[in-house]
């Protein structure tokens, strides 16, 4: 597990993607994913995030799992799992804010 | 935060209610709707388009789902949390609560009202409670999945004799329970279903329990007269040489979409509503549809079927025709149109848009909107008539 998200977090760096600060994504495109994360995401890790046929995705089950690793997941997707990759909906660049933004912990 | 918004839900829409009273009426057009972000719920009368109560302190409702005691008086709605909530929808207000899980996807009533079980996913397994005081009856842990985990539970459904059946998502099994004697339940475990059972169902006449897969083609049927013979899979080449789509969300199998002797079924990952033979269950054709399907609901009468869709496609409804097997309407009626739920004798279907918060009446005949009524992010809408339903 180790080995592959150091290979991926590898990855995402020598594609170029590395750090998405809020001030890049507009405050209104901010809201649109949070929204989107909570009704959407929501529908499968629980509206509050606590789980449901996904994972939990606080801040604490997040805690093992670095920002790069999660927003490709987000991304991509996984293989194998009901997981879809997000990317029709969701910048790279997004992802990883959001990424950034669960490991802080959104759940109000 | 949230109290304020009570507050102000509470002052600025439902000032006209009394809250303390109770009503003295028949309960046969009445139902639910829920609030899914705010943990709470709305009594509606079927008949005056109108809400009677709003009751609050339900917990997290982000996916809910209700069913009701034989008298149609309570409703007893599962929440995501784990809770089990016993609303007096007379009244308006929660005779018993318990939280009996971490995390639970839905639940049955018993054949003969007694019993009330919960399909949990965390703890992974069942547990089934006195419909009266909400007490503990029957603890029963799925298959573990590894020294930490059990299986989630999903597709729970009430079956005749006293019977609820389950499907265990992680390890891909059927389970039937038989609760005759509540002490000592009785429990036949199919193995090997199919890959990752996600929802299932049950014919009205309770005879077949049919798993939809997530982790394969095709849909498990279990033959509730003839339980011995275990599942056999069905349209299990319905996706052949089609790709498949990411799924957005989970497609829901709820009661059973059935004209004549026809079924119609969610495709999961494919844009399509599935037709398949009552019998001997050989596909009839697929009805290429917008989205992909999340409820394919028959009106009761079976000449129509109306599907809602998962995001990205989820602002749209459509409604088949189960004769020529042709999409007769398409309407965006805002997103996140989430579920829908049909008068018992299928006059109207209200539809909950949790975008516009607002629930919309539909004509199903001249298939134009009639009625619309302020509802917080509504989702399931439950009518009092599946008191007599097996499986709702």
């Amino acid at each position: 597990m180790t080995n592959t998200v150091f290979l991926i977090t590898a990855a995402l760096l020598a594609l170029g993607v590395c750090t998405a600060t809020a001030a890049e994504i507009h405050p209104q495109r901010q809201a649109e994913l949070f929204y989107l994360l909570k009704h959407d995401c929501g529908s499968c890790h629980g509206m509050r995030l606590e789980g449901g046929l996904g994972p939990a995705l606080t801040a604490k089950r997040l805690a093992p799992y670095g920002s790069e690793f999660l927003a490709l997941t987000i991304i991509q997707g996984r293989p194998g799992t009901p997981m879809p990759p997000w990317r029709p909906f969701i910048t790279e660049q997004e992802a990883l804010w959001l990424a950034g933004q669960l490991k802080q912990g959104v759940n109000q | 935060m949230r109290f304020l918004r009570y507050l102000l839900m509470a002052s600025t829409l439902y000032s006209a209610q009394a809250s303390a009273e109770c009503l003295t009426r028949g309960t046969g057009d009445m139902g639910i709707v829920i609030e899914r972000a705010a943990g709470s719920l709305q009594v509606i009368d079927r008949t005056t388009h109108q809400s009677l109560f709003r009751v609050e302190g339900l917990g997290d409702l982000s996916h809910a789902s209700a069913v009701y005691s034989r008298d149609e008086r309570y409703a007893y709605v599962f929440g995501r949390d784990g809770g089990l909530t016993k609303v007096d929808i007379l009244c308006g207000k929660i005779t018993h609560r318990v939280v009996q899980g971490g995390n639970s996807i839905g639940g049955a009533i018993s054949q003969d009202g007694s019993l009330i079980a919960v399909s949990n996913y965390e703890p992974g397994g069942v547990k089934i409670f006195s419909s009266k005081d909400l007490s503990l009856i029957a603890d029963i842990p799925a298959t573990p999945v590894n020294s930490e985990k059990r299986s989630k539970t999903v597709g729970l459904v009430d079956a005749p004799d006293q019977r609820f059946v389950f499907s265990l998502y992680d390890t891909g099994e059927t389970w039937i329970v038989d609760m005759t004697d509540p002490a000592n339940p009785q429990i036949q475990k199919n193995l090997n279903v199919g890959a990752l059972p996600y929802d299932g169902l049950i014919t009205k006449d309770g005879r077949y329990y049919i798993a939809g897969l997530f982790g394969q083609d095709g849909l498990a049927l279990l033959d509730l007269w003839h339980p011995e013979k275990g599942t056999r899979l069905i349209l299990k080449d319905y996706g052949k040489g089609e790709k498949k789509l990411p799924v957005y969300k989970m497609p829901h199998l709820e009661g059973w979409a059935m004209a004549g002797n026809r079924a119609f079924l969610p495709g999961v990952g494919h844009h399509q509503v599935l037709v398949v033979e009552r019998g001997d269950w050989k596909p009839v054709g697929k009805i290429p549809v917008h989205g992909q399907p999340v409820f394919v609901m028959a009106r009761p009468d079976g000449r129509q079927i109306w599907v809602n869709f998962a995001f990205p496609d989820n602002d749209t409804i459509q409604v088949i025709d189960t004769e020529t097997l042709n999409v007769i309407k398409t309407f965006k009626p805002g997103k996140g149109a989430l579920h829908m739920e049909f008068a018992p004798r299928g006059e109207e279907v209200w539809i909950s848009i949790r975008d516009k918060d607002e629930v919309q009446v539909y004509d199903t005949r001249s298939l134009e909107l009639i009625h619309s009524l302020p509802v917080d992010k509504p989702s399931g809408i439950f009518f009092t008539s599946r008191a007599h339903t097996t499986g709702l």
